[in-house]
């Protein structure tokens, strides 16, 4: 079979998976967050926390549960990571340093999963299956219940209650993410990942070299890593790492699991605004985008453009065998697209273009589709935009799904809008404003090394976590600067989007009439994908033109 | 519940204890449950999938190893520098040599002058390994992977190493043709990932004969 048809049946295979599950899932989540009933284990641990189950919130009480409980996750995990030394099961490690350790508990807590740090040598056993994986189910929990929240707005009307945190992401963690985890891990487990506690076995080679082969409970976080949205490499190569992604089956499987969420969670829009074509016009609009940007890595890489990818005849550095350039490139646009920032091959070492892809698909602002519940809200906002504008040009008062757009709409839709392209691009421009900061880039020849602190930047504030690994960026310039950017990028627009949907909940439903712009068409699908592209990535053209563009053209 | 507390002061309280439950729940109970029956159902897997030779543990069939040897010289740092060991096949350059407690790529941009200069020398390299022109060595051969620890190399580089490995080893083409094949993957179901040799298989399988 030749190397394009097999590439493309391996897209397509992902395709079918998908949609065999988006149906059944995507209701079962709706009924999820519409059922009144709490089962036994929930009640127990509704008691536990202290909470009225059947006390609903305003916004603003939904967006301070929010933030206390993300606060108080940064707050143990930056204590579990400074006391690892005196603590078991932590491979003989020393507790981390305070600057690392903020920005590691900043990373998992907003669900970016950015490491400034080689895990094998700095994150022992219990830190990472007790703080890490905790957090890389809460916050992709986190992220879907605030999606939930907004779909609430559009939902409901004349109410101002958006429902409950606590209910809502405790349904999250046991109904929805533990029982795909448990399967899926031991899928994985017997694919060939790791799960052990072993603090590193050693092996003599056939010729006489030492190896010291780590361990570790692989499995069940890279499970989760990938689901949730995660991205944070139990080690440090991630899913390039063959005890991760040990064959081309568990690497289309953690791709299906890491766009699984994201995807199905349109269908519990649809199902719960009781108009499923609005779900599949927005899946439509994240299904275009990432299936250009997929064509487009995958043209660039395998085109092999660079002076050292000629030499060596092909994009294969940084890529494994077993992957090639087809699988990796399915895996940077996927990743780049859902916020994960996993990684099965290194992108630093992508071609120019092909390497500019993960990154502008990220500046997009992770709704194609999207991380676990961020990429729905986040692409709602600009389904609000786009009917904003859209009124404009004909001179009506805009309305999506029977809510009007009114002034207050928009001014939270702006700030929304401009709240992570800001912290992006002031953070970007300081480092490159600061020595100490430049020096951390490894590829200093070309426009490549301002890429390198661009998509670092990028990548925080989009809270994707991938990297141009090339940089060093454990310094306490880096260490503080993504901490802050990845917090900012997490819960300003979190705080706004709530906002937004306590404002839509307490309208009253507009009757559709003929003038009604219909949002479930291919009109307004094609228009969604150009405000997508054009809002957001323009943002961000003169930024490209300094780095990728420059490099590749 | 102190219910005259303010909000966001009992908001806080919950969030502690929920955080709690969690923790002892996902980051204590699940872990450990998934490892139990991990380890009952998948032994071998679980456990990093250890491949032994004479009885011993010689490798990991997943983790890439370096078949190299001390060529007498030192580097700058007086460490020794260590070549091809002729008598084994060899896997790809690695950003690590293949210190598995360590992964990384090499994370050179792709029109880097140390890359591009790394490629070229090991291009001359193989292709003196080899006895073979410049122009047919493959680009596995040349660069590094991204974790590092790459097991496998293309078919194209294994058949390569073919005749060098029948004459150190005394062995005729066809067999060591023949435990190639055997250590070859194809696709998986025929259209997943790309045809690959594990030359950690393969050089066991030499290591066995």
């Amino acid at each position: 079979m030749s190397d394009t048809a097999a590439g493309l049946l391996q897209v397509g295979a992902l395709i079918v998976l998908l949609a065999v599950c988006y149906r059944p899932l995507g209701g079962y989540m709706a009924r999820v967050y519409t059922g009144e009933k709490h089962s036994r284990v929930e009640r127990g641990a509704y008691k536990l926390f202290g909470v009225d189950a059947k006390a609903e919130q305003t916004w603003a009480v939904y967006a301070r549960s929010v933030v206390a409980f993300s606060a108080v996750s940064v707050i143990l995990l930056y204590l579990l990571q400074r006391l690892q030394h005196a603590l078991p099961l932590s491979n003989g490690l020393p507790g981390v340093e305070s600057g690392l350790a903020f920005n590691t508990a900043a990373s998992f807590v907003s669900n970016t999963n950015w490491q400034s740090y080689v895990p094998e040598v700095t994150m022992g056993h219990l830190v990472q299956f007790a703080g890490l994986a905790v957090q890389n189910f809460l916050s992709a929990a986190v992220g879907v219940v605030v999606a939930i929240a907004v779909i609430r707005g559009f939902a409901r009307s004349k109410t101002d209650r958006l429902g409950n945190f606590w209910v809502d992401l405790t349904r999250t963690v046991i109904r929805v993410l533990l029982p795909i985890c448990i399967l899926g891990g031991l899928l994985l487990v017997a694919m060939g990942v790791v799960q052990n506690f072993s603090s590193g076995h050693e092996v003599t080679s056939v010729v006489g070299q030492a190896q010291t082969l780590p361990g570790g409970p692989v499995a069940s976080q890279e499970v989760i890593k990938e689901l949730g949205t995660n991205g944070g490499g139990y080690y440090n190569a991630n899913s390039a790492h063959p005890f991760e992604n040990p064959n081309p089956l568990s690497d289309l499987f953690e791709i299906f699991l890491l766009l699984l969420i994201p995807v199905c969670l349109t269908r519990t829009f649809g199902v719960m605004v009781k108009d499923k074509r609005q779900g599949y016009a927005i899946l439509g609009v994240m299904g275009t985008i990432w299936g250009a940007f997929v064509f487009l890595a995958t043209l660039f890489e395998t085109q092999g453009a660079g002076t050292a990818t000629r030499a060596a005849g092909a994009a294969m550095e940084g890529k494994e065998t077993r992957f090639g350039e087809w699988a990796s490139s399915l895996f940077a646009v996927s990743t780049t697209g859902t916020s994960t920032g996993a990684v099965n091959a290194m992108h630093d070492s992508f071609t120019p273009l092909g390497g500019g892809v993960p990154l502008f698909h990220m500046m997009l602002g992770e709704v194609t589709p999207g991380g676990t519940g961020t990429g729905l809200y986040g692409i709602l906002v600009l389904a609000v935009l786009t009917v904003f504008v859209a009124g404009l040009m004909v001179g009506r008062t805009p309305e999506y799904l029977k809510k009007k757009i009114t002034g207050r709409e928009m001014k939270l839709v702006s700030l929304y809008i401009l709240a992570t392209p800001t912290v992006v691009l002031v953070g970007a421009s300081l480092a490159m404003g600061l020595a100490t900061a430049r020096a951390s880039i490894l590829n200093t020849d070309s426009p490549h090394g301002f890429s390198e602190v661009l998509y670092a930047f990028t990548s925080a504030g989009n809270n994707n976590g991938s990297a141009f690994a090339g940089i060093s960026a454990n310094i306490p310039f880096y260490n503080t600067a993504l901490g802050l950017v990845m917090l900012l990028g997490r819960f300003v627009p979190i705080v706004i989007v709530l906002a937004l949907a306590g404002s839509f909940a307490q309208q009253q439903p507009v009757p559709v009439t003929q003038g009604t712009l219909p949002t479930h068409k291919a009109l307004f699908v094609t228009m969604l994908v150009g405000v997508v592209i054009i809002v957001t990535g323009l943002t961000y053209f003169p930024a490209l033109t300094l780095g990728p563009l420059a490099e590749g053209l | 519940m102190a219910s005259n507390l303010p909000g966001s002061v009992r908001q806080f309280g919950v969030a502690i204890r929920a955080l709690l439950v969690f923790t002892v729940a996902l980051g204590i109970l699940y872990p450990l449950a998934m490892t139990g029956v991990a380890q009952g159902l998948f032994h071998g897997n679980a456990n990093g999938s250890i491949v032994q030779v004479n009885g011993k543990d010689v490798a990991s069939d997943l983790i890439g190893q370096a078949y190299t040897m001390d060529s007498g010289k030192k580097d700058d740092k007086g460490d020794p520098i260590m070549v091809a060991d002729p008598k084994w096949f060899q896997t790809r350059p690695s950003a690590i040599d293949y210190d598995a407690m360590g992964s990384s790529g090499s994370n050179l941009g792709p029109n880097n002058p140390d890359l591009l200069a790394a490629v070229q020398e090991r291009k001359k390299a193989v292709a003196a390994l080899e006895g073979v022109s410049e122009s047919q060595v493959p680009p596995d051969a040349v660069t590094a992977s991204g974790s590092g620890l790459d097991p496998d190399i293309s078919p194209a580089y294994a058949a390569l190493q073919v005749n060098r490995i029948a004459r150190e080893r005394n062995l005729s083409v066809q067999q060591v043709q023949q435990l190639v094949k055997e250590s070859t993957e194809g696709r998986t179901l025929g259209f997943l990932g790309e045809p690959r040799v594990n030359v950690v298989k393969l050089n066991n399988a030499l290591a066995a004969l």
